[in-house]
Protein backbone atom coordinates (compact mmCIF):
# COMPACT_ATOMS: atom_id res chain seq x y z
CA UNK A 1 0.00 0.00 0.00
CA UNK A 2 1.37 3.55 -0.97
CA UNK A 3 0.95 5.17 2.18
CA UNK A 4 0.56 8.78 0.60
CA UNK A 5 -2.88 7.56 0.12
CA UNK A 6 -3.76 7.57 3.90
CA UNK A 7 -5.61 10.45 5.10
CA UNK A 8 -4.69 10.74 9.15
CA UNK A 9 -7.38 11.42 11.76
CA UNK A 10 -6.02 12.63 15.30
CA UNK A 11 -8.09 13.34 18.28
CA UNK A 12 -7.99 13.72 22.42
CA UNK A 13 -10.15 14.10 24.81
CA UNK A 14 -9.93 14.75 28.61
CA UNK A 15 -12.50 14.92 31.45
CA UNK A 16 -11.75 14.05 35.35
CA UNK A 17 -12.11 10.36 34.46
CA UNK A 18 -9.61 9.89 31.40
CA UNK A 19 -7.29 11.56 29.05
CA UNK A 20 -7.70 9.80 25.81
CA UNK A 21 -6.21 10.20 22.44
CA UNK A 22 -6.96 8.56 19.21
CA UNK A 23 -5.36 7.75 15.65
CA UNK A 24 -7.43 7.13 12.48
CA UNK A 25 -6.06 6.68 8.91
CA UNK A 26 -8.80 6.37 5.89
CA UNK A 27 -8.11 5.39 2.69
CA UNK A 28 -10.62 5.87 -0.48
CA UNK A 29 -12.65 7.53 2.76
CA UNK A 30 -12.91 4.25 4.33
CA UNK A 31 -11.53 4.02 7.91
CA UNK A 32 -8.64 1.44 7.87
CA UNK A 33 -7.23 1.53 11.17
CA UNK A 34 -8.05 3.43 14.56
CA UNK A 35 -6.24 2.82 17.85
CA UNK A 36 -7.00 4.74 20.80
CA UNK A 37 -5.07 4.83 24.23
CA UNK A 38 -6.70 6.04 27.51
CA UNK A 39 -5.06 6.73 30.83
CA UNK A 40 -7.73 5.95 33.60
CA UNK A 41 -7.44 9.23 36.29
CA UNK A 42 -10.13 8.52 38.34
CA UNK A 43 -9.46 6.63 41.26
CA UNK A 44 -11.88 3.29 42.35
CA UNK A 45 -12.35 4.30 46.18
CA UNK A 46 -14.06 2.91 48.72
CA UNK A 47 -14.50 4.56 52.25
CA UNK A 48 -14.83 2.97 55.59
CA UNK A 49 -16.16 3.67 58.45
CA UNK A 50 -16.22 1.55 61.95
CA UNK A 51 -19.14 2.08 64.44
CA UNK A 52 -19.00 2.50 68.01
CA UNK A 53 -20.56 1.63 71.01
CA UNK A 54 -21.23 4.90 72.63
CA UNK A 55 -24.11 6.44 70.65
CA UNK B 1 -1.74 10.14 74.05
CA UNK B 2 -5.37 8.86 74.02
CA UNK B 3 -7.29 5.81 72.65
CA UNK B 4 -8.70 7.11 68.62
CA UNK B 5 -11.31 4.88 67.24
CA UNK B 6 -10.36 3.34 63.31
CA UNK B 7 -10.09 1.03 61.37
CA UNK B 8 -7.11 0.48 61.45
CA UNK B 9 -4.88 1.15 57.94
CA UNK B 10 -2.88 -2.06 57.72
CA UNK B 11 -6.07 -3.84 57.95
CA UNK B 12 -6.88 -1.78 54.36
CA UNK B 13 -3.89 -3.10 53.19
CA UNK B 14 -4.14 -6.63 54.56
CA UNK B 15 -7.44 -6.71 52.42
CA UNK B 16 -6.25 -6.55 49.35
CA UNK B 17 -3.73 -8.98 50.00
CA UNK B 18 -6.43 -11.46 51.18
CA UNK B 19 -4.55 -11.89 54.98
CA UNK B 20 -7.93 -11.52 56.93
CA UNK B 21 -10.73 -13.74 56.73
CA UNK B 22 -13.68 -12.44 58.43
CA UNK B 23 -16.19 -14.90 57.16
CA UNK B 24 -15.53 -18.49 55.19
CA UNK B 25 -13.05 -18.14 52.82
CA UNK B 26 -11.10 -20.43 50.51
CA UNK B 27 -8.32 -23.13 50.72
CA UNK B 28 -5.54 -21.30 48.90
CA UNK B 29 -2.71 -23.54 47.13
CA UNK B 30 -0.11 -21.16 47.99
CA UNK B 31 0.84 -17.67 48.95
CA UNK B 32 1.49 -16.14 45.98
CA UNK B 33 -0.50 -13.45 44.49
CA UNK B 34 -3.80 -14.63 42.71
CA UNK B 35 -3.62 -14.20 38.84
CA UNK B 36 -5.61 -11.37 37.57
CA UNK B 37 -7.14 -10.59 34.39
CA UNK B 38 -9.25 -7.84 32.11
CA UNK B 39 -11.72 -7.99 30.43
CA UNK B 40 -13.30 -5.16 27.89
CA UNK B 41 -16.85 -4.93 27.76
CA UNK B 42 -19.57 -3.12 25.20
CA UNK B 43 -21.14 0.23 25.93
CA UNK B 44 -24.57 -1.45 26.16
CA UNK B 45 -23.55 -3.93 28.68
CA UNK B 46 -24.65 -3.40 32.30
CA UNK B 47 -21.26 -3.91 34.41
CA UNK B 48 -20.95 -2.47 37.30
CA UNK B 49 -21.70 -2.71 41.48
CA UNK B 50 -23.94 -5.31 41.06
CA UNK B 51 -21.50 -7.80 39.25
CA UNK B 52 -20.04 -11.07 40.75
CA UNK B 53 -17.38 -12.27 38.34
CA UNK B 54 -16.78 -12.66 35.09
CA UNK B 55 -19.57 -13.36 32.19
CA UNK B 56 -18.88 -13.27 28.40
CA UNK B 57 -22.79 -11.68 27.83
CA UNK B 58 -21.43 -8.32 26.86
CA UNK B 59 -17.80 -8.94 26.28
CA UNK B 60 -16.24 -7.28 23.55
CA UNK B 61 -15.57 -9.46 20.50
CA UNK B 62 -13.41 -9.40 17.20
CA UNK B 63 -10.65 -10.07 15.96
CA UNK B 64 -7.28 -10.82 17.70
CA UNK B 65 -9.38 -10.39 20.76
CA UNK B 66 -9.61 -13.49 22.90
CA UNK B 67 -12.49 -14.14 25.14
CA UNK B 68 -11.56 -13.43 29.15
CA UNK B 69 -9.41 -10.49 28.18
CA UNK B 70 -5.49 -10.41 29.06
CA UNK B 71 -4.15 -11.56 32.31
CA UNK B 72 -2.65 -8.21 34.39
CA UNK B 73 0.44 -7.41 35.36
CA UNK B 74 1.03 -7.19 39.16
CA UNK B 75 4.38 -7.06 40.02
CA UNK B 76 3.59 -4.34 43.06
CA UNK B 77 2.03 -5.43 46.37
CA UNK B 78 -0.65 -3.62 47.94
CA UNK B 79 0.46 -1.32 50.26
CA UNK B 80 -0.45 1.49 52.70
CA UNK B 81 0.22 5.06 53.28
CA UNK B 82 -1.55 7.71 55.48
CA UNK B 83 -4.37 6.03 56.14
CA UNK B 84 -5.05 4.69 52.70
CA UNK B 85 -4.55 1.13 51.28
CA UNK B 86 -3.87 1.02 47.54
CA UNK B 87 -3.02 -1.16 44.46
CA UNK B 88 -2.40 -0.62 41.20
CA UNK B 89 -1.66 -3.16 38.21
CA UNK B 90 2.04 -2.38 37.27
CA UNK B 91 1.64 -2.27 33.76
CA UNK B 92 -1.07 -0.55 30.74
CA UNK B 93 -3.65 -3.07 29.78
CA UNK B 94 -2.99 -3.52 26.05
CA UNK B 95 -4.75 -5.06 23.40
CA UNK B 96 -2.68 -4.98 19.92
CA UNK B 97 -4.39 -5.66 16.49
CA UNK B 98 -7.72 -5.83 17.27
CA UNK B 99 -10.71 -4.86 15.68
CA UNK B 100 -13.56 -4.22 18.02
CA UNK B 101 -16.20 -2.83 15.80
CA UNK B 102 -19.12 -2.53 18.63
CA UNK B 103 -18.55 0.50 20.87
CA UNK B 104 -17.35 -0.75 24.06
CA UNK B 105 -16.71 1.62 27.05
CA UNK B 106 -15.87 -0.38 30.07
CA UNK B 107 -12.98 -2.23 32.11
CA UNK B 108 -13.82 -5.60 34.29
CA UNK B 109 -10.56 -6.55 36.61
CA UNK B 110 -11.27 -9.98 37.81
CA UNK B 111 -9.90 -12.66 39.83
CA UNK B 112 -9.34 -15.34 37.60
CA UNK B 113 -7.60 -17.42 39.92
CA UNK B 114 -10.94 -17.31 42.70
CA UNK B 115 -13.35 -18.74 40.05
CA UNK B 116 -13.08 -15.13 38.11
CA UNK B 117 -14.82 -13.08 40.75
CA UNK B 118 -15.20 -9.69 39.97
CA UNK B 119 -12.73 -7.05 41.63
CA UNK B 120 -13.60 -3.70 40.10
CA UNK B 121 -14.96 -2.00 36.85
CA UNK B 122 -13.81 0.94 35.15
CA UNK B 123 -15.30 3.05 32.46
CA UNK B 124 -14.22 5.45 29.77
CA UNK B 125 -15.48 7.26 26.72
CA UNK B 126 -16.95 4.74 24.35
CA UNK B 127 -14.59 3.35 21.61
CA UNK B 128 -14.09 1.52 18.78
CA UNK B 129 -10.66 -0.36 17.00
CA UNK B 130 -10.10 -0.77 13.81
CA UNK B 131 -6.87 -3.28 13.18
CA UNK B 132 -5.35 -1.29 15.55
CA UNK B 133 -4.49 -1.01 18.75
CA UNK B 134 -6.02 0.18 22.61
CA UNK B 135 -4.33 0.54 25.87
CA UNK B 136 -5.17 1.67 29.18
CA UNK B 137 -2.79 3.49 31.09
CA UNK B 138 -2.98 3.13 35.03
CA UNK B 139 -2.65 6.40 36.80
CA UNK B 140 0.49 6.48 39.37
CA UNK B 141 0.77 3.96 42.28
CA UNK B 142 0.14 6.57 45.40
CA UNK B 143 -2.71 6.72 48.01
CA UNK B 144 -4.29 9.44 45.92
CA UNK B 145 -4.39 7.92 42.53
CA UNK B 146 -4.17 4.35 42.69
CA UNK B 147 -6.55 2.39 40.54
CA UNK B 148 -8.03 0.80 44.08
CA UNK B 149 -8.08 2.40 47.23
CA UNK B 150 -9.79 1.69 50.55
CA UNK B 151 -9.53 4.82 52.42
Amino acid sequence: MDDSLLIKKEGAFEDNNENTIWIEYYLDNQLVHRSAHVRLKRPMVSLTEVGGFNG
Amino acid sequence: MANAQAMCTSFKGEILSGIHALGTTVIRAGTGADTLKAALYLASSSQGAATTAYGVSGEVSGANYSAGGITVTNATAPTTSGTTGYWTPSASFSWTNVTLATAFDAVLVYNSTQSNKAISVHTFGSQTITAGNFSLTMPTNDSTNALLRIA
